[in-house]
């Protein structure tokens, strides 16, 4: 890498100059045609992602919906290029400002995460190493990334822990992860994913291993941070209240396909696939009537059929029929602009 | 930016609580284990054990009345007599006629020397092997523990004979024999330890943010899975001395015989064993004795190491 990180004469890191223009535009992240199959040897191919195209631009919150199992994180782990290297296929294009990531070289790779590409994982328990104090993970990704020198990585870890709301921050630093309550840890391992202010974050579930009020807390932090550096983010969650107070853009997958995409707006005034619709519908919400019962989707997603044959929701759909047994459904545009949305009887256009 | 309650408290409040810590270090894995260490009956046995055979080890010319292995008492010594206790002589004469007591001291510093050197090779050998091969992967660890179970279907004192009595009668050969006999099974025991580690959350985080793969391993994955190592390590410790005792019954230990050994004194003794039991019992007990303290230490090391027997 030929960068060049500046010195200011007070002593101050300057913003990293060699990064390219940002064109607000143009998608920071392109995700087309993505495909993640699992085979182990002698076994039956699983195919966790099908498929799934989406994109991500400068400073935009985009939100990927899905149950466990519809291949949301597998699509983050696949872009970020940690899926194992044996026994998966992966295919499809990833394009960060342009270049391939899943056709990158290792090293290229290696460079690039971390410093442009950082990821906060969901339990920050085991995603923090347990027998290192905090401050020397916060420090390693900056010495990794930047030409600092131990002082300097020690004060801009310092700064970075109490930006992200942990307090004492210098005590902290020589403090080990498990001497830090869970909300605390999240918050350190959102400073080390944002130590070397990437352009994109990705984070997986980061509120699921929290409590509820915690939750909240983190999910503020991050909306903060991300606004403050201008970072885009993708936001994956099974959580329709996150969506709702975080993302721009929304992607709804399920079993391994996005089946309904829009705009964070419209997809909360408008959802039209049965799926969507379902999810909001099962959210109890605080104005019904006391000793209503909930109106959860029907079944599991293991009760699912393979996309190639028909639509994998139509098991748990009310309104399937025979019509829905077609092979490979497409997302089509429907509705407002940007709205699509892959069911062959989609809700139809109501105010909610 | 949020919570930022420290500077707001109010001076009244700061007072009464008083200084909260700010030097308060964080304890390690390490420290904790300690702290389990110290409540356990069995650890500090172990441990009393350890440190006086340390202690006699390092003062031995401080506590023993002669100097070592001077026969010069072989006239006091006959074929079927060995001088038992008496005012100069505590425990007695050896069958060369030196004094039993010095021997028993010096004996300690030499187990003790040949046993950390020896461990201490075996380990640094297992360490390098175990984290090439659980570091790397691949082709690599799948050498690395061919060769491993090559030298595990050897049993180790066999192993360790063989490798003594290839490099001949010199005083390195013992400890450079026993080591590499503990090489494999430190290398076993670090690779699985690495495979369970690589697995983890914050090994994949690690990656995600870049690292290269030498700092992830030499920095995330190795500290956390030395723990089982440091483990075996003690309790190799005792093995070692028990295997030094059974090279030199064979003759194979150091070259010179002068130099006071708890083995050696047992071969001497043997054919006395119906006249004068004391002169092999002493050093049996003294071998005994030693790695009770060590493997004692060991388990309990073990026991407050392990994550799962936390309270």
């Amino acid at each position: 890498m030929s960068e060049t990180v500046t010195l200011e004469p007070g002593g101050r890191r300057g913003r990293r100059a060699t990064r390219e223009p940002v064109d607000r535009h143009q998608a920071l992240l392109e995700v087309k045609n993505l495909n993640v199959t699992f085979q182990r040897r002698g076994g039956r191919a699983t195919r966790a992602v099908d498929g799934v195209s989406f994109s991500v631009k400068p400073g935009e919150v985009v939100g990927i919906v899905g149950e466990s199992g519809s291949g949301k994180s597998v699509t983050s782990l696949a872009v970020m290029g940690l899926l194992p290297s044996r026994g998966v296929q992966v295919s499809g294009e990833a394009l960060y400002r342009g270049r391939n990531l899943l056709t990158m070289g290792n090293q290229e790779l290696s460079s690039l995460r971390g410093r442009d590409l950082a990821m906060v994982f969901q339990d920050p328990m085991s995603s923090l190493n347990p027998v290192i104090p905090v401050g020397l993970q916060v420090t390693e990704v900056l010495r990794r990334h930047e030409d600092l020198t131990r002082q300097q990585a020690r004060d801009e870890a310092e700064d970075l822990l109490r930006r992200c709301g942990i307090p004492d921050p210098r005590r902290r630093l020589g403090e080990y992860p498990h001497q830090l309550s869970g909300g605390m840890r999240q918050r350190a391992l959102i400073a080390i994913a944002l130590a070397c202010k990437p352009a994109l974050l990705i984070c997986d579930e980061p509120t699921t291993a929290l409590d509820v009020t915690i939750q909240a807390q983190v999910l503020e932090l991050l909306k903060e941070l991300v606004s403050e550096l201008g970072t885009a983010m993708v936001m994956i969650t099974h959580d329709l209240g996150v969506v709702a107070g975080l993302c721009d853009f929304v992607n709804v997958m399920y079993a391994g396909r996005v089946v309904e995409s829009a705009d964070r707006r419209e997809l909360f005034a408008h959802p039209r696939h049965r799926y969507t619709h379902g999810l909001l519908n099962s959210i109890p919400r605080l104005d019904s009537p006391r000793g209503e019962a909930l109106r959860p989707i029907p079944g599991t997603p293991r009760d699912t059929i393979a996309w190639s044959k028909a639509c994998a929701f139509a098991p748990r759909c009310q309104f399937a029929d025979d019509d829905c047994v077609v092979d490979d459904l497409e997302l089509a545009p429907l509705g407002a602009a940007g709205h699509r949305v892959r069911c062959v009887h989609p809700a139809p256009e109501e105010d909610k | 930016m949020t919570a930022e309650p420290l500077s707001a408290r109010p001076q009244a409040l700061t007072d009464l609580m008083g200084d909260v810590g700010l030097d308060e270090r964080g304890t390690s894995l390490w420290q904790g284990a300690f702290q389990r260490l110290r409540r356990n009956p069995s650890a500090i046995i172990g441990a009393l054990i350890v440190l006086a055979f340390v202690l006699v080890a390092v003062f031995a010319p401080l506590i023993a009345p002669y100097e070592p292995a001077k026969s010069q008492w072989i006239d006091q010594v006959t074929p079927s007599t060995v001088p038992g206790h008496s005012a100069e002589h505590l425990l007695g004469l050896d069958p060369l006629g030196s004094d039993l007591f010095t021997q028993l001291v010096y004996g300690a510093r030499q187990s003790l020397i040949i046993g950390i050197v020896s461990t201490a090779f075996g380990l640094a050998g297992g360490v390098i092997l175990g984290t090439l091969a659980g570091g790397l992967g691949g082709w690599v660890d799948t050498l690395v523990m061919r060769l491993v179970d090559i030298l595990l279907s050897i049993p180790s004192l066999l192993l360790a004979v063989s490798i003594a009595a290839m490099l001949g009668q010199r005083p390195s050969a013992i400890m450079i024999a026993i080591g590499a006999a503990q090489v494999p099974i430190f290398a076993r025991l670090l690779r699985g330890s690495m495979l369970a580690q690589r697995n983890q959350d914050y090994v994949l985080a690690s990656f995600s943010l870049g690292l290269r793969r030498r700092t992830i391993v030499m920095s995330h994955v190795l500290p956390n899975s030395l723990g089982p190592v440091i483990v075996q390590a003690t309790l190799t410790l005792a093995t070692a001395i028990i295997e030094v005792a059974a090279l030199s019954y064979l003759g194979l230990g150091a070259p010179d015989p002068a130099v006071a050994e708890w083995g050696r004194m047992l071969v001497k003794a043997q054919d006395r064993l119906q006249s004068d039991p004391h002169l092999t019992l002493l050093p049996g007990i003294c071998i005994a004795v030693t790695a009770l303290g060590f493997t004692l230490l060991g388990e309990s090391l073990r026991e407050a190491l392990d994550p799962k027997s936390r309270r």
